[in-house]
């Protein structure tokens, strides 16, 4: 195990390595002088110097980089341009917001797709079976950007069921929720079913049934346990997708999170800010996927100590 | 039915986004006591909120997405099946700088490197090309970088490396027709992934500019008029749904299809 340990740690350190050196070279990418689009055309040579000193873009590119290296080990992002705040100080106001939208999601899209994958799968080649896939279909084919729109349509402005935007009490929370859950629960929900579908026909399945248990208890007891280790690889991959979902979805919903602080900080210029959105989101996800590995790792002693890597 | 009515969406989309200069369309233009106007008779969509026919911007926003989508997927399909198919087969260093790459690129969730490219770079249709295309390369890499490990090794690729072939003709002529088939069945996807990603950038504000019509801009518009005309939200919205709901289904099919003969020739899945 602990060498396994040591082999993702350092393949994660890397890819954060990766990570921020793109978002470092992001900032070089914009076309012109990013001062100049920063404060408009019309700012004082004086004020441009300061900013251009201030942002370091005076040194050369690996000075640079050191810099933005040093800063980040000690957790300082920058200043923003456009509020002049610290930037840590922004995020760490936003985070609360996008980690409960992350949270309700996600339990939004397990009660959506465990239900659903479980019935297609017990109740396969039937009715039940492509109902529930097709619902998966028209989940994944729905943005996320259209559903917000018509949720808000038919509850909010027809139903009058729950607020319109923004982040007042729990009602607030449950359209952006459903919103970002559904995408996730439709692809859950069709690897629930294939995963069960694959247990049903192990030995143990048949076994269960011949000592004549329950249906219900063959099925949650010993088929599904066993289906949902490759549906938690699948979720730690597919929570990338749902943080990036959150960049739109709280613009939809002006839910004050850090997808719509990044939105807001695209639109006023303030690149320090875009940058230390985009990195944190990243290497949420990077954490995120390391974990779900030394979990499985952990749970299944196959992966650990199979030799492959 | 299960194939046709996708099929005959998706020509529908075709014929529109390479139809729309021969029509005579007016997307621009403004007619201002038709501001909001419910669909009707003349102009069966309705109007915007600037007075413009729904129905002919949609036509444009077909083109837009259309357009893109064949830039984004054919550029990322050539770049990421030369890179991953190049560094696989040579492998050694090269190979392992390539992972590394493509794992770094991969770190990025979604469409978030997008997003903060796109917002980067400014708007512009080229830019959501660009942008789309830095974010796309990457899962056709990796996709051919494990086939040419599963290929590298047969017989006949060893025995075109025995009779002295170039390494470029061995790519081209014994590794990629074999690789061919998953990569479609990728691009597939690939195609509805970049539709649902442009009209998102559009939606955030992030893609083509006004007065260029594009699905997602539309929705945004459609956004702050949903209580006095839910009609400016519900037709792109529709358009882009049906769309990526039929390049879903079609695709699909043709892995299913791909797959068996696959399996037939192989005797073995996956």
């Amino acid at each position: 195990m602990l060498s396994y340990l040591f082999h993702r740690l350092a393949g994660a350190l890397l890819v954060i390595l990766g990570v921020v050196s793109i978002v470092f070279l992001l900032i070089h990418l914009i076309p012109g002088d990013p001062v100049e689009i920063m404060l408009g055309e019309s700012a004082a040579a004086a004020d441009r110097e300061a900013l251009r000193v201030s942002l370091g873009l005076d040194q050369p590119l690996a000075a640079q980089f050191l810099n933005y290296l040093g800063g980040l080990l000690q957790l300082d992002l920058g200043t923003s341009i456009h509020l002049r705040r610290p930037v840590a100080e922004l995020l760490l106001e936003r985070l609360p917001a996008t980690g409960l939208l992350a949270a309700v999601s996600l339990l939004v899209a397990l009660l959506l797709a465990l239900p659903l994958g479980i019935l297609a799968a017990v109740r396969r080649d039937t009715p039940w079976d492509s109902s529930a896939m097709g619902f998966s279909m028209l989940g994944v084919s729905i943005p996320n950007f259209w559903l917000g729109p018509l949720l808000i349509l038919v509850f909010s402005l027809w139903l009058g069921w729950f607020p319109v935007s923004g982040r007042n009490g729990m009602a607030s929370v449950v359209l952006p929720a459903l919103t970002l859950g559904t995408g996730l629960a439709a692809v859950l929900s069709r690897m629930v079913r294939s995963s069960m579908l694959e247990v049903l026909g192990e030995d143990y399945i048949r076994t269960a049934r011949a000592k004549g248990l329950p249906d219900h208890r063959v099925v949650l007891h010993h088929a599904l346990r066993n289906a949902l280790l490759p549906v938690i690889t699948l979720l730690g991959l597919q929570l990338g997708a749902l943080l990036a979902g959150a960049v739109i979805t709280e613009t939809v919903f002006s839910w004050p999170g850090i997808g719509l602080l990044t939105i807001e900080a695209i639109q006023s210029r303030d690149y320090p800010v875009v940058q230390a959105c985009v990195l944190l989101i990243s290497l949420c996800y990077v954490c995120v996927n390391l974990l779900t590995d030394l979990a499985y790792a952990q749970v299944d002693p196959r992966i650990r100590l199979g030799g492959g890597h | 039915m299960r194939v046709w009515l996708p099929t005959g969406i998706l020509l529908a989309w075709l014929g529109m986004a390479l139809g729309a200069q021969l029509l005579p369309l007016t997307p621009n233009v403004i007619d201002l006591p038709q501001i909001l106007a419910a669909p009707g008779e003349g102009a069966w969509l309705g109007y915007d909120d600037l007075g413009r026919q729904l129905a002919d911007r949609l036509v444009i926003g077909a083109r837009t997405s259309l357009l893109v989508s064949v830039w984004v997927v054919g550029l990322s399909l050539l770049a990421g099946t030369l890179f991953g198919t190049a560094t696989a087969y040579h492998g050694g260093w090269w190979d392992k700088l390539a992972v590394q790459l493509v794992d770094t690129f991969l770190a990025f969730p979604g469409i978030l490197l997008a997003i903060a490219l796109a917002g980067l770079l400014g708007p512009g249709i080229d830019n959501v090309v660009i942008a789309l295309t830095a974010v796309g390369w990457v899962g056709y890499a990796r996709l051919s970088r494990a086939q040419v490990l599963s290929l590298k090794h047969r017989e006949h690729v060893q025995a075109a490396e025995s009779l002295g072939s170039s390494r470029w003709c061995i790519m081209r002529k014994h590794l990629l027709p074999l690789m061919a088939a998953p990569l479609i069945v990728e691009a597939t996807f690939g195609v509805a992934a970049v539709v649902i990603a442009e009209a998102g950038l559009s939606f955030l504000g992030l893609g083509v500019q006004p007065p260029q019509a594009s699905w997602g801009a539309m929705i945004r518009d459609g956004t702050r008029y949903m209580l006095v005309a839910p009609h400016m939200v519900l037709a792109p919205g529709v358009a882009i749904f049906a769309v990526v709901l039929s390049i879903n289904l079609l695709g699909d099919r043709l892995r299913d299809k791909l797959d068996k003969k696959m399996t037939a020739k192989t005797g073995n899945p996956s």
